[in-house]
């Protein structure tokens, strides 16, 4: 039985195919990138899971349970979180504040939710600036936030949506080892992400979407050679190399 | 450390409320009836106002009908009253369920189907216009004649009614407090965060594990609750109300620009707005004379000009200057 | 309860959806340009009413003649306050937008007390009484000139923004703004346009009941709910959608009247407006 399972998912919006027959299978601890061109159905793939809204068709089976048809907060109380490619921090509260929203999911006493929220602030590198308002922080800090966030509700499976854009290459390489240190603690990453040199250095194995539909599954050696990858970008600005 | 910051923090609100309450406990002493009338509906609508801030302002669901609540928690201490004999100590308690229930109802309605904004504001207004229309309409309510309370010799405590000004002064002053508290409470516990994060982004908390619906029904049937008990209050200090008093859109504009104006989703901000408010209607009633729409007018301005150019209310403006000072450090 | 009473009170609420429709497209036009509720809307209304009936007490000119002058007049006043009350807080957070509105409602309101008095007044045509009959019917003469001046100049509006180079920023402004700046759209005087020609549609209603219905500070606030449960119910941005709304409100108004007992009638629309919100909120006409 595998950690995350999904099966002839399908998502239309209007006429518009979304996600078309997409089958994944993942298991516990990997990391998988998740890559294709604008509008190949990634984040709607994310939203899928995540429980924004259901898919059309298929199903969606994590640790055994099929989870479609659940809103969000549920998922995210079975264990799935994820952040936005648009950042959503709650800006009138504080750093800390936006961590302990996320606590709170599995922490039910204040005092231990604190705790945990300033270890985690600690883990990320937020921690001088856990009084400050989250509309007063960089780009890269902010990023940190929503990962921390979600990192707070304690998932098993976390959902990254494009966490390297707007970083500089140091902040990208700190987003890295944060990253692996999250899968070193034991939690699952599905990562989408433009930039393919640090997706092929990340992941254990990449899945290639285009027009919805998955055109190619594999580790990143295989799918960097793979034709139907090569095609789906050739003319686009994100190379192989 | 954390516990320490915190620790600090409740013993300075404690502190505030401490000095805040004795002022206004010392107060009545040394004011004249119309003087403590105008605290009177100072604090009056401060608690309206806070009432309507935990849907408002912590939730960030604007709700323009909220004179629904108002109206169901007048007439039912009212009716209970004139009709049954009940106190109107009980029947504001009654009142307050009724108006729970009620607000569960359209919370339920409303929140399932997901809407928001200025949907939401409008069909709770369309609920209360109904409501209106209902009361006016309804022979058990008095139609448009509205309730006449009956007015009781020397006034009487179970019946609700005093003869002098400082006892209402204190009933409201507790209410106050009560309501305080539980905003205060929110600010501290994970239903405030919660909702707060509910009004920042709605959807990043639906992904954080918070059931958005079950929330904000909750924040609507508390508003509304204390909404009510306000209305049980009018009732007991006027003595008459009816249909347009009671359902119509004034009560609900009062709510919302008094917290708007002192600051959405702040405890004190509500009573900020009200005090600025009423300190400048009289003021303006004193120097302009009894002309009808005056003092109204010169109200409305201030309230676009406060929108305009202090969006966070005056809380948001004090906030802005302890932040430039905590930066100046 | 005969049918020909339900035939007279569909005919009725038909008129009386004429205007409704004319100050829903007004509404519709503000919301699509600008993403504002407009809680003035009302005001505006009154505002007309009351131009009409001065000018009608101090220079005997025909409430209907009068929109000659209290439409160009109330766009005016719509302009002064875009300009510079609305148009300040257009990236605002939708609540403060709200209260701003509120607060224009609030100020027109009052300077209408301040300077008329609460009491309410009317005025009085000559031809009140005539009556044309259609079938069965007794259409009352007022309020078909009303349904067509409603309807008329929605006409009117409808070509405006169909036909002109104005009319067609305006629709390339509401549907897609930042493609509206793109292409050189001057939005800001568009959005300016678009509230004048949206309270003046409010003010040209407001002229045409004047001869059948009360005038008073507060009337507005009978209107508000009204035009929103137009527009919403059309479907906002839809200006077809508007004048739908308008003759249903009309005559879901108008049966609920004859229907029930007293004005708890008025339920009727406010219940259908709620179920419209929660099942179908983008609008009965919206694909």
């Amino acid at each position: 039985m595998s950690f995350l399972e999904i099966r002839n998912l399908y998502k239309s919006f209007g006429g518009l195919i979304a996600v078309r027959n997409v089958t994944v299978s993942i298991e516990r601890g990997e990391i998988i990138g998740l890559i294709g061109p604008n509008g190949a159905g990634k984040t709607t793939i994310f939203n899928l899971i995540s429980g924004t809204f259901p898919p059309d068709s298929g199903v969606i089976i994590f640790e055994g349970e099929n989870i479609v048809g659940m809103i969000d907060y549920q998922v995210c109380q079975k264990g799935i979180s994820r952040t936005y490619q648009i950042m959503k921090p709650f800006n009138k509260l504080t750093v800390m504040e936006n961590i302990l929203v996320g606590a709170f999911n599995k922490i039910k006493k204040k005092r231990l939710a604190m705790e945990f929220s300033l270890d985690l602030l600690n883990f990320v590198g937020l921690y001088s600036k856990r009084n400050d308002l989250a509309s007063n922080l960089t780009i890269a800090e902010k990023k940190s936030l929503e990962l921390a966030r979600a990192l707070a509700t304690q998932p098993k499976l976390l959902l990254l949506d494009e966490v390297m854009a707007g970083l500089n290459p140091k902040e990208q390489n700190d987003a890295i080892n944060l990253i692996m240190e999250i899968n070193r603690k034991g939690i699952t990453l599905l990562v989408i992400e433009h930039k393919m040199k640090i997706i092929m250095a990340i992941s254990n194995r990449i899945i290639a979407l285009h027009n919805g539909e998955k055109i190619a599954e594999g580790t990143p050696e295989e799918i960097s050679n793979h034709p139907k990858v090569i095609e789906a970008y050739l003319g686009g600005k994100d190379t192989l190399a | 450390m954390p516990e320490i910051n915190m620790f600090r923090r409740v013993k300075l609100f404690i502190i505030y409320i401490v000095i805040i309450f004795c002022i206004f406990l010392g107060l009545p002493q040394l004011l004249s009836s119309y003087f403590l009338h105008v605290l009177i509906l100072i604090l009056y609508f401060s608690f309206l106002g806070s009432a309507w801030n935990i849907l408002g302002g912590y939730a960030g669901q604007f709700s323009f009908g909220h004179s629904a609540f108002f109206g169901v928690g007048a007439y039912t201490s009212s009716l209970l009253y004139i009709k049954i004999g009940i106190s109107p100590w009980i029947g504001m308690f009654i009142g307050g369920i009724l108006a729970a229930i009620l607000g569960g109802f359209i919370g339920y309605l409303t929140f399932r189907y997901k809407l928001r904004g200025a949907f939401f504001a409008l069909s709770t207004f369309a609920f209360s216009e109904m409501l209106r229309i209902i009361a006016l309409n309804w022979e058990f309510t008095g139609k448009a004649v509205g309730i006449l309370i009956p007015l009781i010799q020397g006034g009487s405590l179970q019946h609700f009614q005093f003869l002098n000004k400082i006892t209402y002064y204190y009933t409201i002053l507790f209410m106050l407090l009560t309501i305080w508290l539980v905003q205060y409470s929110f600010d501290h516990f994970k239903f405030g965060y919660y909702l707060k994060a509910i009004r920042e982004e709605e959807e990043a908390a639906g992904s954080l594990g918070i059931n958005i619906l079950k929330y904000k029904t909750i924040a609507l049937i508390i508003s509304g609750f204390f909404t009510a008990l306000g209305g049980t209050f009018y009732a007991q200090y006027m003595f008459y109300i009816d249909p347009d008093i009671t359902f119509g859109t004034n009560v609900t504009i009062e709510m919302i620009v008094r917290t708007m104006l002192g600051g959405a989703g702040t405890v004190f901000g509500p009573l900020i707005g009200s005090t600025i408010i009423e300190l400048a209607s009289e003021v303006m009633r004193s120097l302009l004379g009894e002309y009808k729409g005056l003092h109204m007018m010169f109200y409305a301005i201030i309230l676009i000009l406060v929108m305009i150019f202090f969006p966070n209310g005056m809380m948001g403006l004090l906030r802005g200057k302890k932040k430039e000072e905590q930066k100046g450090i | 309860m005969d049918l020909g009473m339900l035939l007279e009170a569909i005919a009725y609420g038909l008129l009386s959806g004429g205007v409704y429709a004319l100050i829903g497209v007004g509404l519709n036009l503000i919301f699509g340009v600008m993403k504002i509720i407009n809680f003035a809307h009302g005001s505006f209304l009154m505002l007309g009413m009351y131009c009409t009936y001065w000018l009608s007490i101090f220079f005997n000119i025909d409430p209907y003649v009068s929109l000659i002058i209290t439409i160009p007049f109330l766009f005016f006043i719509g302009i002064i306050i875009q300009k510079f009350l609305i148009n300040p807080i257009i990236g605002y957070p939708e609540d403060n937008q709200l209260v701003l509105t509120m607060g224009v409602m609030l100020f027109l309101e009052n300077i209408a007390l301040f300077l008329w008095g609460p009491d309410f007044r009317t005025v009085k045509v000559s031809y009140a009484g005539t009556v044309f009959p259609l079938f069965n019917i007794r259409l009352n003469a007022l309020r078909l000139i009303a349904f067509v001046g409603g309807l008329f100049l929605a006409l009117i509006l409808y070509i405006f923004l169909k036909k002109t180079d104005i009319g067609k920023a305006i629709r390339a402004s509401s549907e897609e703004r930042e493609g509206a700046y793109a292409v050189g759209i001057n939005v800001k005087k568009i959005q300016l346009i678009s509230f004048g020609i949206g309270t003046a549609c409010a003010g040209a209603a407001g002229t045409l009941i004047t001869p059948f219905f009360y005038i008073s500070p507060t009337v507005g606030h009978l209107f508000l709910l009204t035009a929103f449960m137009v527009v919403v119910l059309g479907g906002m941005g839809s200006f077809f959608g508007a004048i739908f709304g308008g003759f249903i409100i009309g005559v879901m108004e108008s049966l609920g009247a004859v229907i029930f007992p007293g004005s708890i009638g008025q339920i009727v629309p406010f219940s259908l407006f709620v179920i419209i919100l929660l099942f179908k909120p983008k609008g009965l006409f919206m694909r």
